[in-house]
């Protein structure tokens, strides 16, 4: 710890110069495509890859004109996870409210319907909503929870100087240029991977970095032990990456153009594609997620984690079995019979690390229960991890082939996903982002207590109202498709149960919109307690030094 | 060649992710990592020191 007392900033010649390299060459690309292409689609897109690899070089530029970026090993790095905890509000708002949009047109299906305008359609408005949701909400959670809990638990400045700041804005110009892909009709129809194959290869880039600028920073830690959360983090970073480029494997049609064919197709296309959804949902959703559980739940209860033992089995049983459990996804369908058994099976044995790592969350307030009645924020995190348990005792239910007959297809799936998506992955992003700004800005505590508390219940009661319409939706649907008469006819047709689902489609638009007016009021709170000038409040943070604290 | 798979599958597979489900019970509950899990589970709660912030109490010295 020599550089305590003498901080040197460092100037990151090298990897300026790399980044503008990868930044020319980008807009090569999109020039090329442009002029010479000759794909309508990719004309489009390629103006805005053009005008994005400008605004990073300006960026860069910018970077590089006050004598350097500074890189001093004294301090944490801030900046990054500032801008990804905004990164993280605007997204999620952005999301929610395409997500209410949608929620409005499976009940009225006539708006924003236009036939002159594609793009408002409900099949081009949905993926845009699944990826901000899932990718850009939740993914710069990610980003930035794991750059802040990673150089914190490590003692050690973020490693790879400008490579993180790379890493947050790739990652916003690789969700930017998925969505209005999405908008203009480019998709490659895999569920939760529909970005086409530029756009994954941009992805794999700024991914193998994360990586590295993560692995860096674990490398130089000043702690020996690496904390639990970071080892759920590297999983999850590890993992998506594997993932991603298994499943994104394809031939571009025109190495200017925006379509391409992928390398694997028929039953093995579709097991590889849930291999990598389902996976999506244990190690971006369920992984990611937990480690932010194991950072800010202690930090925020000022209790260390129930038991650190649990801790370590929790970890490498949910990611050994997790892998497996892709399979549930499509039974009674070509996949092979004893396939499908083996993703049931290893659904059904999730229920025991989910469980362990859910009792694990919710013990650590052992001896602090008083503040889930007087902290919201504990209470965001405590009802999150209970929507985790519930989320996970529910879809091993519905992964078992008799259930899943009744429930694939329907709205019981959407009620399922989404209790896991906004009751536990937006409740713990919440929290920690109501962690996270105080820390960050240096304020005493977020400028309205109030305010959150009312985040906590416009969000709760949305999830309830949304869930409880989705249930009875689903199993209605359910049971209406595979009802059949005397005669062996079906009872129904397919629009009399569209039919019976309006009422419930309106109920659950009306759940969907009290939790986005939750996240504006939060997002109100974030920009009051950023302008300044919090002084009173009830919201009280322990304060979050940037020094470095010296061994 | 499925044949092949499902048996090594249904005999090496098993074995070897029950050993490895062992070897970290085992790893987890050795009566010798207890100190260096506990001072580990410490960690989240150990970085609030530094000059600008306040001592929590709670702060252990390392090294």
């Amino acid at each position: 710890m020599t550089n305590i007392a003498f901080p040197a900033p460092r100037k990151g010649g090298a990897e300026g110069f790399l980044i503008a390299l990868i930044l020319i060459g980008v807009f090569f690309w999109s020039l090329y495509a442009v002029a010479r292409g000759g794909d309508p689609l990719m004309e489009q897109q390629g103006w805005l890859i053009m005008a994005g690899s400008l605004i990073g070089l300006i960026m860069l530029v910018g970077a590089f004109s006050n004598g350097g970026p500074v890189n001093d090993e004294s301090q944490y790095a801030e900046g990054v996870i500032k801008a990804g905890t905004i990164a993280t509000m605007f997204w999620g708002i952005a999301g929610f409210l395409v997500g209410v949009i949608i929620a409005l047109q499976l009940a009225f299906p006539n708006l924003f319907y236009f036939a002159d305008f594609g793009f408002l359609n409900f099949g081009r408005l949905r993926p845009l909503h699944t990826s901000a949701v899932i990718f850009a909400f939740g993914g710069n959670a990610l980003i930035a929870t794991s750059f802040y809990v990673v150089q914190r638990t490590c003692r050690t400045r973020i490693a790879g100087g400008l490579w993180p700041w790379f890493v947050f804005w790739g990652y916003q110009f690789f969700i930017v240029i998925a969505a209005t892909g999405y908008l203009l009709g480019i998709t490659q129809g895999k569920e939760y991977a529909e970005p086409e194959w530029y756009a994954d290869i941009w992805l794999t880039l700024v991914w193998v970095v994360y990586l590295l600028v993560f692995l860096g920073t674990l490398w130089k830690r000043k702690e020996k032990h690496i904390y639990v959360a970071n080892w759920f983090y590297l999983a999850f970073i590890v993992t998506i990456a594997m993932l991603h480029v298994v499943n994104n494997l394809a031939v571009p049609v025109n190495f200017f153009g925006a379509w391409s064919y992928p390398v694997m197709s028929g039953v093995q296309g579709a097991l590889t594609q849930w291999w990598y959804g389902h996976n999506a949902v244990g190690f971006f959703l369920t992984a990611g997620f937990l480690a932010i559980m194991y950072y800010f739940i202690p930090k925020r209860a000022e209790r260390p984690v129930y038991s650190y033992r649990l801790s370590i089995v929790h970890f490498w049983s949910l990611i050994f079995i997790y892998i497996w459990a892709g399979p549930h996804h499509l039974h009674y369908t070509a996949l092979p019979e004893w396939a499908q058994t083996l993703g049931m099976t290893f659904s059904v044995m999730l229920w025991m690390p989910s469980w362990g790592g859910m009792i694990n969350g919710l013990m650590t307030l052992s001896g602090a229960w008083d503040k889930l009645r007087t902290d919201p924020v504990i209470r965001m995190m405590v009802l999150s991890v209970a929507f985790y348990g519930m989320s996970t005792f529910e879809g091993p239910v519905m992964s078992v082939r008799a259930v899943n007959a009744l429930s694939h297809y329907t709205d019981w799936t959407i009620g399922h996903v989404h209790s896991g998506a906004l009751g536990w992955v937006g409740f713990i992003t919440f929290g920690a982002v109501y962690c996270l700004v105080p820390w960050l800005w240096k304020r005493k505590g977020m400028w309205s207590k109030a305010l959150i508390e009312w985040h906590f219940w416009l969000a709760t009661i949305g999830i309830l109202f949304y869930i409880a319409a989705m249930w009875p939706s689903g199993i209605t649907q359910g049971l209406m498709w595979r009802a059949y008469n005397d005669l062996g006819f079906l009872e129904y047709s397919f629009v009399e149960t569209v039919e019976a689902m309006h009422p419930y489609y309106i109920i659950r638009a009306f759940g969907g919109l009290l939790f986005l007016l939750g996240a504006l009021l939060m997002a109100y709170n974030v920009y009051r307690t950023i302008r300044g000038g919090v002084e009173e409040t009830e919201d009280r943070v322990n304060p979050q030094s940037s020094l470095i604290a010296a061994e | 060649m499925y044949e092949a798979l499902s048996q090594f599958a249904q005999t090496w597979g098993l074995l070897l992710f029950v050993l490895l489900f062992a070897g970290v019970l085992v790893y987890a509950l050795w009566p010798g990592n207890r100190e260096r899990f506990n001072q580990a589970a410490q960690m989240p709660l150990d970085d609030a020191e530094g000059p600008e912030g306040f001592d929590t109490g709670k702060g252990r010295n390392h090294g």
